[in-house]
């Protein structure tokens, strides 16, 4: 997974599936990144996920919580059509930014 | 109501096979020609039953996983996911969205997700005996939503 760190906004570029058994490399890999970094936005890039089930939810309430804990904010960006069913069910619209693309 | 076409599979319960329930279950369902939403709504709603079982059921131990596909008339699909695991207590309590007995990164919207990519969701729980979810879905397919 890419992730970036510029101007004090950590993006990373979440791609494939995000499931129960694939969410907790990608979120060990993010947590490592938002501990050193402490960036002011974490920035979620969901362009190049493939399927995403409620641990995709997980996996942004829960980094929610970490980038909060010292003030943070939270955006997630590029969610693909077919993945917004979800992100729509969970109210998390609420918690940051969530993009939805080609809407 | 009689199956018109039927699939039977038996997993472990481990985490690398939701990936393949839910794949395998749409592939079944494709002789339907679904939509790619369908097809979406489908896969969403089976990995979040077989990850209960793994999750819940057999709280990370081992087991069976045993998931039935039944295609009747009029593109009526029924998934049958089962596992002999511990039970749901409190089934009412565990559908509420956002109740979740394992905190932190479970989002607790699993049964919220079956409900509302499915028409109908059925869960049969005995504590200690295991539990049967049932998802229910009419398949429109392309030919129908494209008008053609």
């Amino acid at each position: 997974m890419k992730i970036t760190f510029s101007d004090d906004i950590l993006t990373a570029f979440v791609e494939g599936e995000i499931d129960h058994h694939t969410a907790p490399e990608i979120r060990e890999e993010i947590d490592k990144r938002i501990m050193s970094d402490k960036p002011s936005i974490l920035r979620l890039d969901y362009s190049g996920v493939t399927f995403m089930d409620s641990s995709g939810i997980g996996l942004i309430m829960g980094r929610y919580k970490l980038v909060s804990s010292y003030s943070g904010k939270l955006e997630v960006i590029n969610v693909p059509h077919n993945m917004a069913k979800v992100i729509k069910l969970s109210g998390i619209e609420k918690l940051g930014k969530v993009m939805i693309k080609g809407e | 109501m009689k199956a018109i076409n039927t699939m039977k599979m038996e997993i472990e319960s481990r985490s690398v096979n939701e990936s393949f329930s839910r794949v395998a279950v749409a592939s079944f369902i494709a002789q339907l020609d679904p939509t790619i939403e369908e097809l979406g709504d489908i896969k969403t709603a089976v990995s979040e039953a077989v990850t209960n079982s793994i999750v819940h059921g057999y709280k990370e131990g081992k087991g069976k996983i045993y998931i039935t596909v039944s295609i009747f008339e009029n593109a009526k699909v029924r998934i049958r996911i089962r596992d002999k695991g511990c039970g749901i207590e409190n089934i009412k309590q565990a559908m509420e969205p956002l109740f979740t007995t394992m905190g932190g990164e479970r989002a607790g919207l699993g049964f919220a997700v079956m409900e509302s990519f499915m028409d109908k969701v059925k869960v049969r729980s005995v504590v200690g005996k295991g539990t049967q979810v049932t998802l229910e879905k009419k398949i429109n397919g392309r030919f129908l939503n494209d008008g053609n």
